[in-house]
């Protein structure tokens, strides 16, 4: 005897669950994304700013523990010091548990070491502008590629020198130009010559200063998407800018090998919070925040990009969004 | 010199040249990570490795890595692992959406197989078959399964294959599609866009219903499906398969798939590149077309209720393999190939109608060697022939305006000068009537004036007469009297 089914959710507009009786498998989409995204393979690009010696290529090579970044090679006095900004950019496929990465460091060798510093980041905006603009390139040809080769810069790291007192004219200039174009995440560097008192007021002194000068740097506040991200980057943003120590040297501490710096007084431990805020900016970038820095720069600084360029050849009049709107606002008119 | 990933994601440097022995090229590679050497040989599923080492796999398929990039091995946990799960938890809070195009004659059984594969029921009721063409209808549900929200669209033709006449049945269902790839299009070329809160529905995939015949394809088939194949992912399935014994199914089958190459219909090919799922997409594939029956009544079987039709001979259960291939339909669209369905559609049938359109448009991409901005400049263009348009359709409006005014003016003069006539009548009759009057005045003055000379004549005299006789007497009356 055949029973009429028993009553079924109705799916009409409302978010209904299917019966669980029988499995659909909408969910097995998820299983699909993942292969699809490990089969791809990930982008990531970061550049890191800050004067020479500051640590910057240690610090790459500790976040990604391998020689992503080489240590600039001084063999003589004219050849150290570039006379301006360079921008040098170096790929590495990396690869943990069948996660493919291609990493990009891009190095600003020059940047705060003339006597003259005047509009030096030019040539770094420049070359972001430029990896906008290629992208913007590929993907209004007709015949694009599949996948167009992302080479947008996702985040900057900004090395701050652990002076203790205050940000410099330069920082401010710096940070205020680019927080507009790319996700900053300044840091402290060298954070080892400072106590925990002078960091906690440095740091302090820093926040205040971003904010009278109007610099919003990553996570920005007005990208949070809903109070569980406002809550989490809440937390961040009390904690920014994260004061680091860099190492790719090992040393014996309590029966385990770990990433250090060994000096007379002691060890100090890269990856200990105790010490240094290095693995919590190492959780930011990497573990946790990576994808949503790149949907930043993705959805936003980069359309941002976009609609100023495509209003570049008329600023007088405002434009109209697109050819199909022009056809509805001139129907309209009439 | 070379370098290769293997499956499991190990990379291989090339350590010395290329040797060309007989029966193709091999070199020596070493591995990055363990310093594995093995022998490689260039072969057409890509370089076999073979591994030294006893403890390995003997023969290893690698692939080439990627160009311009230096692999480098790690020497700990950085952590990037969890990409997939961010990547994955973003998409999660997004929601998906999922869009699906049934073409087929009415009463083959569409709606109910929808509401089969995804367990719910859909609202609606079966069409008429008195439609006069062929429309289609979409419905919007989303559904959530654990913490998958997806966001599906279910679009059905009403009344195809209905009418007398069908030579342009495909027609709308062709416009349909287009419409939605010229929505996102018109979304992707807007200056100020939102593309990653775009609702897109484009179809993703057409599940075309097949009537079981059990001979072959109709020409309306044919002649749909060929217009369909290099627009959207087409699945051919074969309706109400319970219509067709098992043997009839066989041949039909073989029929169907003989008809549709033959006709050079490109029907949908599950993906056989990931290792993963090539071994169960590629028995699917051999399936094609699926023979569903759907039924959303339930019948007991043993001590089960499962999802069946129930006839006197016998009852056809949907989920049972050896009856219909419902299962593997299930399988195939939802629970494995759902993501490369909306990636074939957005980088191939969309690419090839965003191409199609922008060169219908006149956009043309420049050569390598010249720089400009090949849509910036279009763009402009047809932003100044607008602008010219609007500019003279700004100036017919301004011209009809000042005709139009023209004519008011002119129709209030007229008004005007009416009522300065009617005005200057009124005065002349007001007037003539004032000097009627005065005269009428003038002689009832006179009137007056004469009767009181008559009347002061006749009081004269009679003064005189009284004064005659008696004087004092009549003084003294006259005094009584006043």
């Amino acid at each position: 005897t055949s029973t009429v089914g028993r009553p079924q959710p109705q799916a009409k507009g409302e978010k209904t669950p299917i019966s669980d009786t029988s499995y659909v498998g909408i969910d097995a989409i998820l299983e699909q994304m993942r292969r699809k995204a490990m089969k791809q393979g990930f982008e990531f690009n970061v550049m890191v700013v800050g004067q020479s010696g500051l640590g910057k290529s240690t610090l790459m090579n500790t976040l990604f523990k391998s020689k992503v970044s080489r240590k600039s090679v001084q063999p003589n006095v004219e050849e150290r010091i570039p006379k301006t900004v360079e921008i040098k950019s170096v790929s590495h496929d990396v690869e943990e548990k069948g996660v493919r990465m291609k990493l990009t460091v891009i190095d600003t060798p020059g940047f705060g070491d003339q006597i003259n510093n005047e509009n030096c980041w030019q040539p770094i905006m420049k070359f972001i502008n430029d990896q906008y603009e290629a992208y913007l390139q590929e993907e209004i040809n007709i015949n694009r590629k599949k996948r167009i080769p992302d080479t947008r810069v996702h985040c900057c790291i900004y090395f701050i020198p652990p002076t203790g007192h205050c940000l410099r004219p330069l920082d401010v200039e710096f940070m205020r130009h680019l927080s507009k174009v790319v996700n900053i995440v300044p840091v402290i560097a060298k954070a080892d010559t400072l106590t925990l008192e002078e960091r906690d007021s440095f740091k302090k002194t820093i926040r205040e200063e971003l904010r009278a000068n109007g610099i919003d740097v990553y996570p920005q506040k007005e990208f949070d998407e809903d109070a569980e991200d406002r809550m989490i980057n809440d937390k961040i943003r009390e904690m920014i800018p994260f004061a680091v120590v860099g190492s790719d040297q090992e040393y014996q501490v309590n029966g385990k090998r770990i990433l250090g710096r060994k000096t007379k007084w002691g060890t100090i431990e890269v990856e200990n919070i105790a010490h240094c805020e290095f693995a919590y900016l190492r959780d930011l970038l990497i573990r946790t925040h990576m994808q949503n820095i790149k949907d930043i720069t993705c959805s936003i600084h980069y359309e941002t990009y976009r609609v100023r360029r495509l209003n570049e050849s008329n600023p007088a009049t405002p434009q109209p969004n697109g050819v199909a709107a022009q056809h509805e606002a001139l129907s309209h008119e009439m | 010199m070379c370098r290769l990933l293997t499956a499991d994601h190990r990379l291989y440097h090339q350590t010395e040249p290329w040797r060309h022995p007989e029966g193709g090229c091999t070199a020596i590679f070493r591995c990055n990570v363990n310093g594995a050497a093995s022998f490689a040989k260039q072969s057409s599923r890509g370089f076999v490795l073979r591994l030294t080492a006893a403890t390995m796999a003997s023969t290893e398929i690698a692939r080439q890595a990627g160009e311009g990039a230096r692999g480098v091995p790690l020497s700990g946990h950085v952590g990037f692992d969890s990409m997939p799960d961010q990547l994955v938890n973003k998409s999660v809070n997004h929601g998906f959406c999922f869009n699906i195009l049934c073409v087929g004659e009415t009463g083959l059984g569409k709606s109910t197989l929808m509401d089969t594969l995804f367990n719910t029921k859909f609202e609606g009721e079966p069409t008429q078959h008195n439609q006069p063409g062929v429309t289609l209808k979409s419905n919007t549900y989303e559904l959530q399964e654990s913490n998958v929200r997806l966001k599906l669209t279910v679009v059905n033709t009403v009344g195809f294959g209905d009418q007398i006449n069908k030579e342009d049945s495909y027609k709308s269902i062709v416009e349909f599609i287009d419409a939605q790839f010229e929505a996102y299009l018109q979304e992707e070329l807007k200056i100020k866009r939102t593309l990653h809160s775009y609702h897109d529905t484009r179809i993703h995939a057409c599940l075309y219903f097949i009537a079981p015949t059990g001979h072959s394809l109709k020409s309306l088939d044919l002649v749909t499906m060929k217009k369909l194949d290099s627009k959207v992912n087409i699945i051919p399935i074969i309706a109400k398969s319970d219509a067709i014994s098992k043997s009839e199914l066989a041949k039909f089958k073989i029929k169907i798939t003989s008809e549709l190459v033959s006709n050079g219909v490109q029907i949908y090919q599950f993906p056989t590149d990931d290792e993963s799922v090539a071994e169960i997409n590629s028995t699917m594939n051999s399936h094609l077309p699926f023979a569903v029956v759907g039924s959303t009544e339930e019948v007991k079987i043993g001590n089960k209720m499962v999802k069946a039709r129930q006839y006197p001979w016998g009852t056809v259960q949907v989920e049972n393999e050896t009856h219909c291939d419902f299962v593997k339909l299930r399988e195939m669209l939802i629970r494995v190939n759902m993501e490369d369905l909306r990636e074939q559609t957005h980088t191939r049938h969309y690419e090839l109608y965003r191409r199609c359109k922008l060169e219908e448009m006149g956009f043309k991409d420049t050569d390598p060697d010249s720089k400009p901005f090949s849509l910036q400049e279009t763009y402009e263009a047809k932003r100044n022939e607008f602008m010219g348009e609007l500019q003279k359709k700004e100036e017919e409006m301004r011209q009809m305006f000042v005709q139009r005014v023209k004519e008011k003016e002119a129709e209030l003069k007229e008004a005007e000068k009416e009522l300065h006539e009617k005005f200057d009548r009124l005065k002349k009759l007001h007037q003539d009537e004032k000097k009627k009057l005065e005269e009428k005045k003038k002689s009832l003055d006179d009137e007056v004036n004469t009767f009181k000379q008559k009347k002061t004549a006749a009081e004269l005299l009679q003064n005189q007469a009284q004064q005659a006789g008696g004087s004092t007497t009549l003084k003294r009356d006259k005094e009584r009297k006043n």
